[in-house]
């Protein structure tokens, strides 16, 4: 392509102005939103102290804690001050009142092998030598001086304090060692004793075992089948809680329908009142649209903290708090859609003679539904997982719970089954809510198709 | 009445009548239905009403008659407290209890100025909203241009970025806040994280809806010339959305103050955890205050919000979506 003219440039310049004469504030428009955006960012920067905080978190407990989502450890401890070595599990561990785990070992001698992660990762010791083997080494601590003592090199995986020696095997787990005691954290992958609990007689039997007592084993409680007392084990399971986890996700489920639905009932007619093409006074228009608007800025928060402190902390708060909060929403929503509708129909079923509910039934009612039921299954879509939150400040359901298995730290594993459900639940609805919401999609293409096609 | 009666009795033919009988067939079975789906709908609305009035602890039928007492906590001795409360001057009732300590939780500025406790705490989150907003429409951008259809560079990639958005909006927030709040300490910041990554997801769905939209002809023109993805991207794709992409950010800050100030309730500072304080301790001229505050905020926020969107894509705004 040849090079332009300095002529033709301008005769070019000339003809757009509108591209190359733009007004100041179009030109330099996104400029100024970009310093201001990074303005913004350096005031935040310092209004949340983000570096101090940055330096003083604990990023090194983010894979502990996301390990401890899927696996559990056991903390096998022993004491060498007494007469003859004893393993001690913790009160409440995962092996149950009675343990005898195939990786701890006792020796002929009286000395201790315990397999963190098979030979390769263990410890063996006796009272007065430990020996420590992982990633191909063998390191033996003495303890007979008082203080366990390495003699040697000692390798990176071992950090040897003053007073104890701590051997770190990975995710297999670590072994800390002082003179008097040698305490194990071994780990396994998975959920422990997810079904059964220890305290069920089921507890410990494969499940080949447990299908065939629930078939036709002897009754393990007298007086009641075995498929009763099964199904009693895993719902009132202690570690779990099945029953209390599946109780509160219901309830949550209960708070996110009951609260959009009646908004919804309460919103439909009030939303005809709302909306300024079809009310029968002004002055009612504005009064109400006011009203939606506080019912919405009032904020789900402060109605579930109201209605907390009415009708006391349960599901029947949360309903409410989305409720008052959906009537607000869901008549905005109605009455936009309202005023967007076609007024040919009206009029039609108007000058027929029909009376006014005749004709908002028959004149705005089918051209409006289908956009009342998408939005209000949209609402419920947000609403479930908004029911998940407000219940962590009393409002019921599942939110509570995980907030408070969350606060000690240790019950991580509860929590990812908890998040499971959740996310199982929000899945289904979305796709529930999805496919009617799709049909109903299909209902108002078909609509605006037939009144394309009449119109030409 | 109906019309479908009065046409049937004006035209006279055998057509006709068989039309409308068959008509007449079909509206009914179609009323039947829609009988059938009414009364499902309102069992199920009342099984669900009894549950959920069964787990509460205290029941509707025997707290209804004194929701009026519980409101009169809230009324305060003296309506000034409500002012003084929101702007931290000394209230005259003060004997020291934590009810109308006011002027203590001033935030000095420098010399005599200060800003009150309540509008600092409602400032953080606001700016917990903003910041998390931020974040999450940094990344929904990119995001979104490799979800959609017909923008994407790899469908592999596609689907991988697609699930990860869609479980980033389905984690519930909480659960994030929770984690980080033991990581970067309970406060603002495991706030903004939570919510950021579930603006990551939120905004990304819608802005990659948006993008399967737009018009093709000039992302064409731009591959003729050889223009890489970057660059088709740039400027195929971004001038055509970014009013609609802009328009759903504005509504997500609308969102997420409302988020920030759940999630600062259950430990991430801000005006949450002050308002659950003061409502649990039933203090009624804080509460007010309080309220009054947030109520303030939340509506002009909405307000603003919905005139800058009106003004960017017009009335198709206010096609609210999740």
């Amino acid at each position: 392509m040849a090079a332009m003219t300095a002529d033709e440039m301008q005769s070019i310049e000339k003809r757009y102005p509108d591209v190359f004469r733009r007004p100041l504030y179009k030109r330099f428009g996104p400029l100024f939103l970009f310093a201001g955006t990074l303005l913004y960012l350096v005031y935040a920067l310092w209004f949340f102290s983000l570096p101090q905080v940055l330096r003083e978190s604990h990023w090194e407990r983010l894979p502990l804690f996301l390990t401890q989502w899927i696996s559990y450890d056991l903390q096998p401890e022993f004491r060498l001050d007494q007469p003859e070595i004893t393993p001690k599990y913790p009160r409440f561990s995962a092996l149950g009142d009675d343990p005898h785990p195939d990786w701890v070992i006792t020796n002929a001698d009286g000395s201790f092998t315990i397999l963190v992660d098979g030979p390769a990762k263990s410890v063996t010791f006796d009272k007065a030598e430990a020996t420590l083997v992982a990633n191909g080494q063998t390191v033996p601590v003495s303890l007979i001086s008082g203080k366990p003592v390495i003699s040697g090199p000692v390798p990176d995986w071992i950090s040897a304090h003053d007073d104890e020696v701590v051997a770190r095997m990975g995710f297999a787990g670590e072994v800390r060692i002082t003179v008097d005691r040698v305490k194990v954290r071994k780990r396994f992958l998975g959920w422990a004793n997810f079904v059964f609990d220890t305290r069920s007689p089921f507890f410990g039997k494969s499940p080949g075992e447990v299908a065939s007592l629930l078939v036709s084993g002897p009754e393990l409680k007298p007086g009641t089948s075995n498929i009763a007392l099964a199904a009693d084990n895993v719902w009132n399971n202690a570690q779990w809680q099945h029953g209390d986890v599946w109780t509160k996700l219901l309830q949550t489920i209960v708070m996110a329908f009951l609260g959009t639905l009646l908004g919804g009932v309460v919103a439909f007619p009030l939303a005809f009142f709302a909306a300024r093409n079809i009310t029968p006074s002004g002055l009612l228009s504005q009064v109400l649209k006011r009203f939606f608007d506080f019912m919405r800025s009032v904020d789900m928060l402060i109605w579930a903290l109201f209605f907390t402190r009415a009708f006391g902390p349960g599901p029947l708060a949360g309903s409410a708090a989305i409720f008052f909060t959906e009537i607000g929403t869901l008549g905005k929503v109605y009455s936009e859609g309202l005023e967007n509708i076609d007024d040919k129909p009206r009029e039609g079923i108007k000058s027929t003679g029909a009376n006014g509910l005749l004709v908002q039934r028959y004149g705005v009612l089918p051209e409006v539904i289908p956009v009342f039921i998408s939005q209000t299954l949209y609402q419920w879509e947000s609403n479930t997982r908004g029911a998940t939150i407000i219940g962590a400040v009393g409002a019921g359901g599942i939110g509570l719970k995980l907030w408070e298995a969350m606060r000690t730290n240790s019950n991580w594993a509860n929590v990812f089954y908890m998040v499971l459900l959740i996310l199982l639940v929000v899945f289904i609805f979305d796709n529930i809510s999805n496919f009617l919401r799709r049909r109903l999609s299909r209902t108002i293409h078909d609509y605006n198709r037939i009144q394309a096609a009449q119109n030409q | 009445m109906t019309p479908i009666m009065t046409l049937s009795a004006t035209i006279q033919s055998d057509a006709a009548g068989q039309a409308a009988d068959a008509w007449r067939r079909q509206s009914s079975l179609r009323r039947l239905y829609t009988a059938i789906g009414i009364g499902l709908l309102l069992a199920t609305l009342c099984g669900t009403m009894w549950f959920a009035d069964e787990a509460n602890a205290g029941h509707f039928f025997d707290r209804l008659p004194h929701i009026l007492d519980f409101l009169s906590w809230l009324v305060p001795k003296d309506w000034n407290d409500v002012w003084r409360a929101l702007f931290d001057v000394a209230s005259p009732h003060d004997t020291g209890t934590q009810e109308f300590n006011f002027p203590l939780g001033r935030v000095h500025v420098w010399g005599g100025f200060y800003i009150p406790e309540y509008f600092e705490l409602m400032l953080t989150t606001l700016n917990v909203a903003l910041v998390s907003t931020f974040i999450g429409f940094i990344f929904a951008v990119p995001f979104s241009f490799i979800a959609a259809r017909n923008l994407t560079p790899s469908p592999a990639l596609r689907l991988v970025v697609k699930r990860f958005m869609e479980l980033l909006r389905a984690f519930p927030e909480i659960v994030i806040a929770g984690l980080f709040a033991a990581i970067v300490s309970i406060g603002p910041v495991a706030a903004i994280i939570a919510i950021g990554l579930h603006s990551i997801g939120a905004l990304g769905k819608l802005f990659y809806e948006v993008n399967e939209n737009i018009d093709m002809r000039a992302e064409e023109g731009l591959r003729a010339v050889g223009a890489n993805w970057f660059e088709r991207v740039r400027f195929a794709g971004l001038p055509q959305v970014l009013p609609n992409f802009m328009s759903y950010t504005l509504l997500r800050i609308e969102i997420n103050v409302r988020i920030s100030t759940i999630i600062g309730a259950v430990g991430g500072g801000g005006i949450g955890e002050e308002l659950k304080l003061s409502i649990s301790r039933g203090f009624g001229a804080k509460t007010l205050a309080l309220v009054l505050l947030l109520f303030t905020t939340i509506f002009l926020v909405d307000q603003f919000s919905a005139w800058l969107r009106r003004k960017l894509v017009g009335e198709q705004a206010f096609l609210m979506s999740a």
